[in-house]
């Protein structure tokens, strides 16, 4: 009997993290290059709180967004390499829905480790505990949203022999909307005032990555598979 | 009955598939032969629906293969050139997740399958520690855990020795016999119980 589209994204899930948790390295060196970024501004820029805490959204959000490239690398990379996307593509079951399960476990794996981890560099850039919540919540919602986005680019630069480079000139001006409502919602959340108007935003562009960015991706891994 | 017509492909300037045309029926072996870029693979992929032709058609119970695709694929079952298998995970983890995303599979199951291929010692290690021509079986034992009726194998005695290559043939004969439909690229001659088989060469299309 054909295997249940929930039956099937709990195995690519599973399998994923499970892989995942083979492969630590993996895991860590994005969340290590957004803490090395982040904590690295202070020594360079100045150890004034005040002008720091200024500085803190442009920095966290970039940093974020720089090391899920790092991450985005690996989306697809390794499942074309070893045929694992073939089988997928021939599976008879749907491959946007394989896609989709695959970039919310790498959300999963990335987007909210780093989401999560944010506070401890945040406290270097002088944010506010209060302010905490609402940049933890900000940096998961946009992080779904570049890791969907990402996935475009990933399918996209499957076949390409230097697809690093090209992923990230692909994904950072698909990003740009992301960045600035994200780093907005942070600066709101450091000055004391409202997130919800840039939050809202980022929720609009999660639900048009996940209504859109699947099915994009779909036809670039088809396309990457030739 | 899969119905391969006048497929034509360019693979950038070369014309790899001149007008490829044949038809395979229940309990039926293809066996493609040609030398080294003669299009077998790519004969394999065009008909997997992995490669676009440029013309022609592949149909499956008389219908375009690409208007219901994933009905097609669900009755198919592809074997590369490199097993399809993650080096991270175990033999038997690799069936679990592979097969499990197209039906429901038992551990019995697996087990059987792995047993058939005679890959059950080295199930549990994992695939990474495993020689080439061990994950050739336990990428076997994925083909028959599919139940599909179409399989298509490109050059499935790669790094087999004797016992391995008598499998492939066996597991070959067992499908066609039991009414399924086997395309297979093959190198080298093979010998097969089956009554029912074709050679076609490629590159002389």
């Amino acid at each position: 009997m054909k295997a249940s589209a929930v039956a099937v994204a709990r195995l690519v899930v599973a399998r994923d993290l499970r892989l995942a948790f083979r492969k630590p390295s993996q895991l860590l060196q994005p969340l290590l290059f957004f803490m090395i970024v982040a904590t690295l501004f202070p020594l360079t820029l100045t150890p004034e709180l005040s002008r720091l805490r200024d500085a803190a959204p442009g920095v966290l959000w970039i940093g974020a967004l720089l090391s899920s490239l790092l991450a985005l690398e690996f989306l697809f990379r390794d499942d074309a390499q070893d045929g694992t996307l073939e089988q997928f593509a021939l599976s008879g079951q749907s491959l946007t829905w394989m896609l989709f399960a695959k970039t919310c476990t790498h959300w999963l794996l990335s987007g909210l480790p780093l989401a999560l981890s944010a506070p401890v560099a945040a406290l270097a850039l002088g944010v506010p505990a209060e302010a905490m919540g609402s940049m933890v919540a900000s940096l998961a919602l946009g992080g779904f949203a570049l890791s969907l986005l990402g996935a475009i680019s990933a399918g996209l630069t499957l076949g390409a022999r230097r697809g690093g480079v090209l992923l990230s000139l692909l994904t950072l001006p698909l990003s740009v909307p992301v960045l600035v409502f994200g780093a907005d919602a942070t600066q709101r959340a450091i000055a004391g005032a409202a997130i919800a108007p840039p939050m809202y935003m980022l929720g609009a562009l999660a639900v048009l990555g996940v209504t859109l960015a699947p099915l994009a991706a779909a036809a670039a891994v088809r396309i990457g598979l030739e | 009955m899969l119905t391969v017509s006048g497929l034509h492909l360019w693979r950038g300037d070369r014309h790899v598939l001149r007008g490829v045309s044949f038809t395979a029926g229940p309990g039926q072996c293809v066996l493609l032969t040609g030398k080294n870029g003669a299009g077998k693979t790519t004969l394999l992929r065009a008909i997997a629906g992995l490669l676009d032709p440029e013309e022609g058609q592949v149909s499956w119970r008389d219908a375009p293969a690409r208007r219901s695709r994933d009905v097609f694929h669900a009755e198919l079952a592809y074997l590369g050139h490199e097993p399809p298998l993650k080096g991270d995970l175990s033999a038997r983890e690799n069936l679990k997740y592979s097969i499990g995303i197209r039906r429901g599979v038992t551990r019995e199951e697996i087990d059987g399958a792995l047993t058939r291929t005679g890959a059950t010692d080295f199930s549990d290690r994992s695939v990474r520690m495993l020689s080439a021509g061990q994950r050739r079986r336990v990428a076997l034992a994925g083909v028959l855990l599919t139940g599909a009726v179409l399989w298509l194998l490109d050059e499935p005695t790669t790094n087999l020795d004797a016992d391995g290559q008598r499998l492939v043939a066996d597991l070959i004969d067992e499908q066609v016999s039991h009414g399924g439909i086997v395309v297979a690229a093959v190198h080298h001659a093979m010998t097969l119980d089956a009554g029912n088989v074709v050679n076609l060469e490629l590159g002389s299309t």
